[in-house]
C-alpha cells in the first residue's frame, strides 16, 4: 500500500514530463531494435547453416569426393561398394528456379546411412515407397513450399518433367529439394555421374583403393564444416554493429535517466522526508526502470524482428553472393531470441541507469535539487570523460596487441571509434571556449558560450552523432575503397574478352575446334581448374596458360623477378593474398601442392589479389600442371578477341552448343554480375550505417527536447535584455547545427581512423586481404551535409516550440516560484 | 519617461483581472515605488513596461515610444535600447561569466563604455570577480552583477522587480543602497516593484496597488 | 523361400498405401498385376535361369550350409540375395531401375547367431545376377561360380559374406545334379493358383572359414542353393511359412514346408531327393509335420523342434535347433537356422520360421 503511493508520486513525473518518457522509451527501442534485429539475422543464418551442415548428416559423416571437384562416373561408387566400402552416392546441383534457385540433392535411400535419414526415406522408414517409386516424393523445408508452387510450370522445369510431388519435411536448409537420385538426375540433366559419397566417419581413415586413390579423395567430416568458419567474420561484422547501434540507443537511455532523475530530487527529497525508507525508494525505481525497459525492450524486439525481415533479403543476397550459403526468405520466430532481446533491454537500461539508482539509494534527505547544477555538473563529467576515453584507447590497443585476430581487430575498432568520441566534447569545449573569447560583440560572445556550456548537456548526444558520423565515413571509405579497388582489379583479372566453359572433356573439344574456326578469336588459353584442400582449407589450383595476358595484365601484390618464367616451367607458383596470408606464405617459401602423383614442392614466386573470394587459390603452368595431374579435363576456356565481338561471341556459343548464361559469358557480362554481387553483399552494412545514423539523430532529438524545458531558465534573460523569441530559436537551432558541424568536422579523421581499421586490421584478418584507403570528399561533403541536415531537423520542434512560447512561460524565470 | 494610460490585462483562465485601467506617469530622472500585496498586479505591471508581455487595452508609452502594440521586435529593441530591467531572481546568463553578463546589455546595444564600466564593477565591489561565474557568486553578489548589467548601458528607464527579495535584510538594503545611488548617478528614471514600506520611502515617490487598482 | 519376408518388404517398398499393419494379407489379392505369370508347364533351362527374371516380381538366390568346425562343433552359414521388382513394366537403365535387391547374411553356432542386411538399387551394377558365368551379388558379398567350362554354373561355387561381427568365405562343388521341385519347376502354393518357379542344388559339399565375434575357425559341410521366383507367391488366406531342407547322412535330400492358412488345415508338401538327384514330390497328406518344441525367441513363441512323418518313403525323424535363437532380427524379421536330425534319417539340416 506505502509502496502504491510512493510508486504513484513516482510515476507522476511522467505524465508531467511525456516527452522525456518518450525519449526513454525511444532510447531502450532503438537500442534494443538494432541489436535484436542483427541478433535474429544471426540466428537465422547460423541455424542455416547448421541445418545445412547438418543436411544427409554431413556434421557426422565423412564424404568421397572427386580429387579435383566436379563430377565423377557412377562406377567408382559401384567399385567401392564391391570392395566392401559403406558408401552412399549423392548427385548434387543447382536448378535455375525460384528467386534463389532450387539446390538439388540426389540421395540413394537404400544406402543412405541412419545418420544421413532425418526423412524416413531409408527401408523401414515411413517415405521410403514414396520417394524411391515414380514419381519419387521430393522433400523441402516447410518455407520453401510456396514459392515452388509458382515456378512448377515454368519452362527450365518443364524440360526435366516438372517438379516431383513434394512434402515439407522440417531439418532442411531453405532452397533445397531432396529427392531420390534417379529423380535428381532427370532435373539436372546429368547421367551416370555422382558428385559426391556419404562415407560413416568411422571409415575415413581407410586407403581408397589402388584405382581410385588418383581420382577421389576422402573428406573428413570436421574439415567439410567450412560455411560457419567462412561466414564467421561477415556475423562477427553484423554482431559490431549491433552492439554499436545498441551503445548509441543506451546513450540516450543514460542521458532521459539521469536528467529524470534530477529533475524528481525534490520529489525524492519530500518522500524520505515523509518516511520513505531510501531502500523501498530505490526498489520502486529500479522496478520503475525495469517495467519502462520491458516496455522499451518489448517495443524494441517487435521494430528488431521488422527491420531483421526488412535486411533479411540483402543479408541472404549477401550470403548467398559471398558464399553460396542459403538462408530462407522468412524470419523464424524463436522465443529464446525474444527472451534475449528483452533481456539486453533490462540489462542496458539498468546499465544507464545505475549511477543515476546508486544516488537515490544514497541521497540524503536535505539534498536540493539542481537541473541547473546538474548541467554544470556535466561539464565537469566531460573531463572525466575525456580520462576514460584514454583509458578505452589504451585497453584497445592492448586487446589488439594481446589478442590480435579479428576480435582483437575488433576491439581495435571500438576503441578507435569510443575513445575519441569521449575525448571529443571536451575538445569541442575547449575550442567554444577559445572562441567565446576571441568573440567580438555581445551576442556572438554569447553564443559561444552558451553552446559550449551546451556542450555539456548535448555531449552524450554529439558523442552519438560522431559515433555514427566517424563509423559512416569510415565505412563509407571502406566500401568506397573496395569498390574502386575491386572495380579496377576486375578490369585486370577479367584481362579475356570472353570465356567459355563446356559440361564434358568432349563437348571442351567440340568447342575448341568451333572456336578455331572463329577469325575473330586471336587466342584461346585453357584454363585448367582443380579443387584441392591444404591444411583442410579449401584451395583451387588454378593452372594458366603461359600467355601475355596473365603475364602483362594479372594483378600481381608482390612478385620475385621472372616470376611467369618460373611459373611456366613448373618451378613457381603464385598464390592468393588470402590463402598466402592464411599459410604464412610469404615470397621464397615454399609449397607443396597436392597432385594424384604426391605433392608437387614449388616456391612461391608472386602474391596477387583475389578480392571476394573465400576460398584459397594458388596459380600454377598449365601445362606443368597436366603433365602432374593425368585425366585432368580442361573444360575452360579465355577467349582473347575484339572486345566489341565478345558479346556476339559469346551468344553464338551459347546458341551453337545450347550453354546458358554463365557457361559462355562476355567480359562485360562477367563484370556487371561480379559488381553486383558486390553491392549486394555491401548492401547490408550500408543499411545499418544509415540506421546508426538515423539513431544518432534520434538522440540529439531527443536530448534537445528534454533540455528544451531547462535552457528557458537560460534563454530568459537574453530575451528579456531585448532580443525577440523567434531571433533566440533560431539562434539555438544555429546553436545545434553548428555543433553538429564541429562534430562532423571531428569525425572526419576519426572515420579515416576507422577506415584505415577496417580495411587494415579488420578486413584482412575477417576476409584475407588488404585494400588501399582511398579518399572521397564528395561523400565526405555529403556526410557533413547529412550531418547538418540531421542536427537541423533535431533542433527544429524545440525551436519552434521556443519561438512560439508563451512569454508567461519565459517569465516564469523571473518570479520566485521555483 | 514612462506613461501607462488605462492599462488592463486579464491573463487567460484567470478570475480576475490582474490590471484595471491603471493609469501612471513617471518622468525622467525620477524614482517611483510600487507598493501592493502579492497579487496586486505589480508585477504585472513591470512586465508590461518592460514590452515583456502585451496589455489588453490601455496605451504604454516608453521614452515616448508607444509600447504597447508594438510588434514583438520593436519591443525587443526598446528593451534593449531604452530599459534596464532587475528582476528578484537574478537572471544571470550562466554560460557569460561576470565581466561578459555586466557588458552584455550594453554591447547588445552599441552603448559600450569601457569606462562606465569599470566604475561601475568598482562601485558594485564586483572587482577581481570579473573572470568568474554566476554560479560562483554569492546571492548579493548576483544581484549586483544584475543591477550592473541593467545599468551598464545607461538606459533611460530602470524597471526593477523585488531587486533585494532574495536577499537577507543588511545585503539587501546595501544593495538597494548602491542600487539607488548609482541610479541617481546615470538620471534614470525608476520604477520599483516592492513590498516594503520601507523601501518604498526609500524612493522619490509611491503608489500601491490594490487587486489590480491603483489606490 | 522366406516368402513372409518378401511379403512385408513388398508392402514396404511398393504399397505404402496398405501399410505394413495390414501385412501381407492384402499381396495375395493385388499382386502380379503387370508381371509375367507362373505357368504350367515349366520349362526350366540352364545356365539361362540361373540369372534373373525381371519380368517377375520377386526372385531369390539363397544358400544354407550346415556345417561343422575343426573344433567339432555345428556351424550353419545363410546367405541370401533378394531381387524385388517395385514396379512391373521394362527395365530402366542406371538409377531408374525398379529392380531393388537386398542381401541377408548370417553365422549360427550354438552359442552365436549374427547376422546383417545390405540393400541396392539394381541398374548400376552395385548387386546383381549373371546367368553365365553364373554369379550373384550384392556389395562385396557374391555367390559365384568356380565351376569349369562346360560344367552346371553351380556345380562349384564359392560364397562370401561379412558383417560388422561375422564373415564367412566358402567354396566347394556338387555331389549331384540341379533338383527342380513341384511339376519339373512349376511349385503351386495355394489352392488358388499361385505359384512359383523353383529349383536347388541340394548337393554342395563345403570347406573354408566361418569367423564369429572375431574368432576365425576352419568349416566343412554340406550346402544348399534354392532358386525360386515368382510374381504371386501367397494367398491372402495364408500367415506365415515353416520350410525345411535336411542334408541326410546317407546322402538323400528332403524339402519341406508348410504354409499355415489361417482357416483351416495347413498342409505340408515337399520333395524327395535321392543321393543321384532323382527326385519325387510329396503332395498333401504325403508328408505331416508338427512343432515339438517351442522357444521364446524375440518376445514371440517359435516352434524349434519339430517331428517330420512321410510313411510313403520310411521318413520319421524329429529336428532340433542348433541354437535356438537364430533370430534374423532385421527390418523384416524371421527365423533361421540350422537343425540337427535324429530318427530313421539322422543328418543335418536347415529351417525357416517366417510369420510368427
Amino acid at each position: 500500500m506505502r509502496a502504491a503511493v510512493v510508486l504513484g508520486a513516482l510515476v507522476s513525473h511522467w505524465r508531467r514530463h511525456p516527452v522525456e518518457l518518450a525519449t526513454l522509451l525511444v532510447g531502450l527501442a532503438l537500442a534494443t531494435a538494432l541489436w535484436a534485429g542483427v541478433q535474429a539475422l544471426n540466428a537465422e543464418a547460423r541455424e542455416s547453416y547448421a541445418r545445412a551442415a547438418a543436411l544427409l548428416g554431413a556434421d557426422r559423416l565423412a564424404r568421397v569426393e572427386a580429387l579435383g571437384g566436379g563430377r565423377f562416373p557412377v562406377g567408382d561408387y559401384v567399385a567401392l561398394r564391391r570392395a566392401g566400402w559403406p558408401v552412399s552416392p549423392v548427385l548434387e546441383g543447382d536448378l535455375p528456379v525460384g528467386p534463389a534457385g532450387l539446390r538439388v540433392i540426389g540421395v540413394e535411400p537404400l544406402t543412405l546411412p541412419a545418420e544421413a535419414d532425418g526423412y524416413g526415406v531409408a527401408p523401414g522408414g515411413e517415405r521410403v515407397a514414396a520417394f524411391l517409386s515414380p514419381p519419387h516424393l521430393g522433400l523441402v523445408a516447410a518455407e520453401t513450399l510456396p514459392g515452388l508452387a509458382g515456378v512448377a510450370g515454368l519452362p527450365p522445369l518443364a524440360a526435366v518433367g516438372g517438379l516431383p510431388p513434394l512434402a515439407a519435411v522440417g531439418g532442411l536448409p531453405p532452397d533445397t529439394l531432396v529427392v531420390d537420385i534417379a529423380r535428381a538426375e532427370r532435373l539436372l540433366g546429368v547421367e551416370g555421374e555422382l558428385t559426391r559419397l556419404t562415407l560413416p566417419a568411422e571409415a575415413a581413415g581407410r586407403a581408397l583403393p589402388a584405382g581410385l586413390a588418383g581420382r577421389l579423395t576422402i573428406v573428413r567430416p570436421e574439415a567439410a564444416d567450412d560455411l560457419a568458419r567462412l561466414t564467421d567474420s561477415f556475423h562477427l561484422n553484423l554482431t559490431a554493429f549491433g552492439l554499436l547501434s545498441f551503445l548509441v540507443g543506451l546513450l540516450i537511455v543514460y542521458g532521459a535517466i539521469g536528467l529524470a532523475f534530477e529533475q524528481r530530487k525534490p520529489m525524492l527529497r519530500t518522500l524520505r522526508a515523509c518516511g520513505v525508507s531510501a531502500r523501498l525508494m530505490s526498489l520502486l525505481l529500479l522496478g520503475e526502470l525495469m517495467a519502462l525497459a520491458l516496455v522499451g525492450g518489448a517495443v524494441g524486439v517487435a521494430g528488431g524482428y521488422a527491420l531483421a525481415a526488412a535486411l533479411l533479403p540483402d543479408v541472404a543476397a549477401s550470403l548467398r553472393g559471398l558464399y553460396g550459403a542459403r538462408l530462407p526468405g522468412t524470419l523464424g520466430l524463436d522465443p529464446a531470441w525474444w527472451a534475449a532481446g528483452l533481456g539486453m533491454s533490462l540489462g542496458g537500461a539498468l546499465a544507464a541507469g545505475a549511477a543515476s539508482l546508486w544516488r537515490a539509494a544514497r541521497l540524503p534527505a536535505l539534498a536540493v535539487a539542481q537541473p541547473q547544477a546538474w548541467l554544470a555538473g556535466r561539464r565537469r563529467t566531460i573531463r572525466a570523460q575525456a580520462a576514460l576515453g584514454a583509458v578505452v584507447a589504451l585497453a584497445a590497443l592492448a586487446a589488439f596487441g594481446i589478442e590480435g585476430g579479428l576480435a582483437g581487430g575488433l576491439a581495435l575498432l571500438g576503441g578507435v571509434v569510443l575513445a575519441p568520441a569521449l575525448v571529443a566534447p571536451a575538445l569541442v569545449a575547449a575550442a567554444l571556449a577559445l572562441a567565446a573569447r576571441r568573440a567580438r560583440g555581445a551576442l556572438a560572445q554569447w553564443v559561444w558560450a552558451d553552446m559550449r556550456q551546451q556542450t555539456g548537456p548535448l555531449a552524450l548526444a554529439l558523442m552519438a552523432l560522431l559515433i555514427a558520423l566517424a563509423v559512416n565515413v569510415g565505412v563509407g571509405t571502406m566500401v568506397g575503397s573496395f569498390r574502386e579497388t575491386f572495380l579496377g582489379w576486375l578490369d585486370r583479372r577479367l584481362a579475356a574478352e570472353a570465356y567459355v566453359t563446356a559440361r564434358d572433356p568432349a563437348e571442351a573439344e567440340a568447342v575448341a575446334r568451333w572456336l578455331d574456326g572463329r577469325p575473330e578469336v586471336v587466342a584461346r588459353l585453357p584454363i585448367l581448374r582443380v579443387g584441392a584442400r591444404v591444411a583442410g582449407w579449401p584451395v583451387e589450383i588454378y593452372g594458366a596458360a603461359d600467355h601475355a595476358t596473365y603475364r602483362d595484365g594479372w594483378p600481381l601484390l608482390a612478385s620475385a623477378p621472372g616470376a611467369w618464367d618460373r611459373v611456366a616451367a613448373g618451378e613457381g607458383v603464385l598464390v592468393s593474398e588470402q590463402f598466402g596470408r592464411r599459410g604464412g606464405l610469404g615470397l621464397g617459401d615454399a609449397l607443396d601442392v597436392p597432385t594424384p602423383a604426391g605433392p608437387w614442392r614449388l616456391e612461391v614466386v608472386g602474391i596477387y589479389a583475389d578480392y571476394g573470394n573465400p576460398e584459397g587459390q594458388v596459380m600454377v603452368g598449365g601445362a606443368a600442371l597436366a603433365a602432374r595431374w593425368p585425366g585432368l579435363e580442361t573444360r575452360r576456356f579465355a577467349l582473347r578477341l575484339d572486345p566489341a565481338a565478345a558479346a556476339g561471341l559469346a551468344a553464338d556459343l551459347r546458341a551453337a552448343f545450347g550453354f546458358g548464361p554463365e557457361a559462355a559469358i562476355d567480359q562485360a557480362a562477367l563484370k556487371a554480375a561480379s559488381t553486383r554481387v558486390f553491392e549486394r553483399t555491401f548492401a547490408v552494412t550500408v543499411a545499418l550505417n544509415a540506421l546508426t545514423l538515423a539513431v544518432a539523430g534520434v538522440a540529439l532529438l531527443t536530448s534537445l527536447l528534454t533540455l528544451s524545458g531547462l535552457r528557458l531558465a537560460q534563454l530568459a534573460p537574453v530575451w528579456a535584455v531585448g532580443l525577440t523569441r523567434r531571433r533566440l530559436a533560431a539562434l539555438e537551432t544555429a546553436k545545434t547545427v553548428g555543433l553538429a558541424a564541429l562534430t562532423a568536422v571531428a569525425a572526419l579523421p576519426l572515420g579515416l581512423a576507422v577506415a584505415w581499421t577496417l580495411t587494415a586490421v579488420v578486413n584482412v584478418e575477417a576476409f584475407g586481404w588488404r585494400l588501399p584507403v582511398l579518399m572521397f570528399p564528395r561523400q565526405w561533403a555529403a556526410m557533413f551535409g547529412l550531418a547538418l541536415v540531421t542536427a537541423f531537423a533535431a533542433a527544429l520542434w524545440p525551436a519552434l516550440r521556443l519561438a512560439r512560447i508563451a512569454p508567461a512561460d519565459l517569465m516564469r524565470s523571473f518570479s520566485n516560484e521555483r | 519617461m514612462l506613461v501607462l494610460r488605462s492599462v488592463s490585462k486579464t491573463y487567460p483562465g484567470a478570475e480576475r483581472p490582474a490590471l484595471a485601467g491603471v493609469s501612471l506617469d513617471l518622468a525622467a530622472g525620477r524614482t517611483l515605488a510600487l507598493t501592493g500585496e502579492s497579487g496586486s498586479g505589480k508585477s504585472t505591471l513591470l512586465h508590461l513596461a518592460a514590452g515583456l508581455d502585451a496589455p489588453d487595452a490601455g496605451e504604454i508609452e516608453v521614452d515616448g515610444r508607444r509600447v504597447d502594440g508594438a510588434s514583438d521586435a520593436a519591443r525587443a529593441a526598446l528593451r534593449r535600447d531604452a530599459i534596464g530591467l532587475v528582476f528578484q531572481q537574478f537572471n544571470l546568463i550562466p554560460s557569460l561569466d561576470v565581466g561578459a553578463n555586466l557588458a552584455f546589455q550594453a554591447r547588445l546595444a552599441g552603448r559600450f563604455d569601457p569606462g562606465w564600466q569599470s566604475e561601475l564593477t568598482a562601485r558594485l565591489g564586483l572587482a577581481g570577480l570579473e573572470r568568474r561565474y554566476p554560479e560562483a557568486l554569492s546571492g548579493g553578489q548576483q544581484q549586483r552583477v544584475a543591477i550592473g548589467r541593467a545599468l551598464a548601458g545607461r538606459p533611460r528607464l530602470i524597471l526593477a522587480d523585488e531587486p533585494t527579495g532574495n536577499l537577507d535584510e543588511p545585503t539587501g538594503d546595501a544593495v538597494l543602497a548602491l542600487f539607488l545611488d548609482l541610479v541617481r548617478a546615470t538620471g534614470a528614471a525608476l520604477l520599483l516593484v516592492t513590498h516594503s514600506e520601507r523601501l518604498a520611502g526609500l524612493l522619490d515617490a509611491r503608489v500601491h496597488l490594490r487587486a489590480g487598482r491603483l489606490g | 523361400m522366406s516368402v513372409r519376408v518378401l511379403a512385408a518388404l513388398l508392402v514396404l517398398l511398393v504399397m505404402p498405401a496398405l501399410g505394413r499393419a495390414q501385412g501381407y494379407a492384402g499381396l495375395g489379392a493385388e499382386a502380379g498385376e503387370g508381371f509375367a505369370a507362373v505357368t504350367r508347364p515349366a520349362d526350366l533351362r540352364f545356365p539361362r535361369d540361373h540369372g534373373p527374371h525381371p519380368e517377375f516380381r520377386i526372385e531369390w538366390w539363397y544358400l544354407t550350409a550346415a556345417l561343422t568346425g575343426e573344433d567339432g562343433a555345428a556351424y550353419g552359414v545363410q546367405w541370401t540375395l533378394f531381387r524385388v521388382a517395385a514396379r512391373p513394366g521394362p527395365e530402366e537403365a542406371g538409377w531408374a531401375s525398379g529392380q531393388i535387391w537386398i542381401g541377408h547374411a548370417a553365422v549360427t553356432s550354438a552359442a552365436r547367431h549374427a547376422h546383417a542386411t545390405r540393400y541396392a538399387r539394381g541398374g548400376v551394377g552395385q548387386a546383381g545376377a549373371r546367368a553365365a558365368p553364373f554369379a550373384a551379388w550384392i556389395d562385396d558379398w557374391a555367390l559365384e561360380s568356380r565351376a569349369g567350362p562346360g560344367a552346371d554354373g553351380m556345380a562349384a561355387v564359392r560364397v562370401t559374406a561379412s558383417g560388422p561381427d561375422f564373415g564367412f568365405a566358402l567354396e566347394g562343388a556338387a555331389t549331384g545334379p540341379l533338383v527342380r521341385h513341384g511339376e519339373a519347376g512349376f511349385s503351386l502354393k495355394a489352392a488358388a493358383g499361385q505359384a512359383s518357379y523353383y529349383y536347388s542344388q541340394p548337393f554342395l559339399r563345403l570347406a573354408g572359414t566361418v569367423s564369429l565375434g572375431g574368432e576365425a575357425v576352419a568349416v566343412t559341410g554340406t550346402g544348399w542353393i534354392d532358386r525360386e521366383w515368382s510374381s504371386q507367391q501367397m494367398s491372402p488366406d495364408q500367415q506365415g511359412w515353416d520350410w525345411f531342407s535336411l542334408h541326410l547322412d546317407d546322402g538323400r535330400r528332403l524339402m519341406a514346408y508348410r504354409l499355415r492358412e489361417r482357416v483351416g488345415p495347413s498342409h505340408a508338401f515337399g520333395t524327395w531327393i535321392e543321393a543321384d538327384g532323382t527326385a519325387r514330390a510329396l503332395g498333401a497328406g504325403e508328408i505331416v509335420m508338427e512343432p515339438t518344441a517351442w522357444a521364446e525367441v524375440a518376445g514371440r513363441r517359435l516352434p524349434v523342434g519339430w517331428r517330420l512323418e512321410a510313411p510313403g518313403i520310411g521318413l520319421a525323424v524329429d529336428t532340433a535347433a542348433v541354437n535356438a535363437q537364430s533370430w534374423m532380427g532385421g527390418d523384416f524379421p524371421y527365423w533361421e537356422g540350422p537343425i540337427r536330425v535324429t530318427g530313421s534319417h539322422p543328418g543335418r539340416g536347415y529351417l525357416e520360421l517366417v510369420g510368427y
